[in-house]
């Protein structure tokens, strides 16, 4: 799509794509304001996203029966899918239940942020935001550090980069590499990752949108034209596949959760 | 300083990797608050609901097993009783196959001994009469030839112990005879 995008906006001289300035709406308090400076569409769509969970799965919740209606029954597929996909498999039968209720907590509060690029008019996964992403990964950061230190002490920095089972000569070569993937690239990627999906799937539906809009109503040109319909039609593909994206990395995330906290509170045994 | 960021995002358009600080801020306190609802209220609803399933579920399954134990125990238990009424039959039915064998050969074994006795008991008699008759007989040889000789001699022979010993010598010599003959007899056909 965007040889096609870009050979047009040549041959026009007509076509600007979007970039990320165009991710960055102006501010809804003040009005309008510069992105930045205020209150912006990003962070009512977190504050309405809180809502929206809360409220589904309290609701859902509110009149449970072991019978369950069709809303209970998808809070609970959903509750279990978290509890035993993500909980039980990852941290183990013996000590997930603690941390169900994060997992759980994660899991939905990325997804529907996520999900929230694909609705018409919100159209924007907060996610694509890096402040986000760092926020949430940050979090994550500090509780396994914490649990990690709870569990065994000071001692556990030493166990988390220091392996068990490797000659001595080696240390000083592995160590170095151990403190900078564990306590420096691990929270970069697990909020990269995320931030750097949500975005690119965002840039495709801004250059998609603006690029058919362009192709279609500017051009003039029947067979421009034509081709900004295949741009819709391609879009339609593409948006399928950002849909699973968005699931799915809600889904790496609060995996990769597991997997960090799994690590602290076994650092011991290995 | 985030104007600062602000007029630098601007000045040289926006790096996507440099955070809005009220973004981070907004985020985290929202997440924070969804995490408390999460842990007070919906997490704990959910964890009910899905252990009440599960206990269910597993009570259901559990109740359906118990059943099952109790069905097989029960078959089990007729099959011991049928096989053991199979064996009884089949002790009784032998037990009297061999009674009836046994009553048989008492009975033939009994028949014959009868038999047996009746045979003994039969010679016995025989012999019995054959010796009452023999010497009832010698006794009356003896008498009529007695009468017979005191009449041809015409003199008395009424002397008893005369008498007996002039029969038994000729019983004697009567049988020496005899036995002479027969062994002339069996000689002669010996030769």
């Amino acid at each position: 799509m965007l040889p096609i995008v870009l050979a047009s906006s040549t041959n026009e001289g007509g076509f600007v794509p979007p970039t990320i300035d165009d991710a960055h709406l102006p501010d809804l308090i003040p009005w309008f304001a510069e992105y930045g400076t205020g209150f912006g569409k990003q962070m009512a769509m977190i504050i309405l996203s809180v809502i929206l969970i809360a409220a589904f799965f309290m609701l859902a919740m509110r009149k449970a029966q072991l019978k369950p209606g069709k809303v209970q029954w998808l809070a609970e597929s959903g509750y279990a899918f978290v509890r035993n996909g993500i909980g039980r498999d990852i941290i183990g039968e013996k000590e997930f239940k603690a941390w169900v209720p994060l997992l759980f907590g994660l899991f939905f509060f990325i997804l529907l942020n996520n999900i929230f690029g694909a609705i018409p008019l919100l159209q924007l996964p907060s996610f694509s935001h890096a402040g986000s992403a760092y926020a949430m990964a940050l979090i994550v950061y500090i509780i396994w550090i914490g649990v990690g230190v709870r569990r065994n002490g000071p001692r556990y920095f030493k166990l988390a980069v220091v392996p068990s089972g490797v000659p001595g000569w080696i240390l000083p070569l592995l160590v170095p590499l151990e403190i900078i993937s564990n306590f420096i690239v691990r929270p970069l990627t697990h909020s990269l990752r995320l931030m750097a999906t949500m975005l690119s799937g965002h840039m495709i539906v801004m250059l998609a949108g603006t690029g058919a809009q362009f192709l279609i109503m500017e051009t003039g040109n029947l067979a421009l034209q034509g081709t900004g319909v295949l741009v819709i039609i391609g879009f339609v593909a593409m948006y399928f596949l950002e849909l699973l994206i968005m699931f799915l990395q809600a889904f790496v995330f609060t995996l990769l959760t597991a997997i960090y906290i799994q690590g602290a509170l076994a650092a011991n045994e290995h | 300083m985030i104007r600062s960021e602000t007029i630098l995002a601007a000045a040289e358009g926006a790096n996507p990797l440099v955070p809005n600080w009220w973004e981070v801020l907004v985020t985290a306190v929202g997440f924070a608050v969804l995490m408390f609802l999460v842990i007070k209220y919906i997490a704990p609803a959910l964890e009910k609901a899905y252990q009440d399933r599960y206990a269910a579920i597993e009570g259901g399954l559990e109740k359906a097993e118990k059943a099952q134990a109790e069905a097989n125990a029960l078959k089990a238990n007729y099959e011991q009783q049928q096989q053991e009424g199979y064996a009884e039959a089949n002790r009784i039915r032998e037990e009297a196959r061999a009674e009836g064998a046994q009553i048989l050969a008492d009975a033939r074994e009994k028949a014959s001994a009868e038999a047996a006795r009746i045979v003994e008991q039969a010679h016995t008699q025989i012999a019995a009469e054959r010796l009452q008759a023999e010497s009832s007989l010698r006794n009356d040889v003896g008498a009529l030839a007695t009468t017979l000789a005191g009449r041809i001699v015409g003199e008395s022979l009424e002397d008893d112990a005369r008498s007996q010993r002039v029969v038994d010598r000729f019983l004697a010599d009567l049988e020496r005879s005899e036995t002479v003959g027969q062994a002339s007899t069996s000689a002669g056909a010996a030769e």
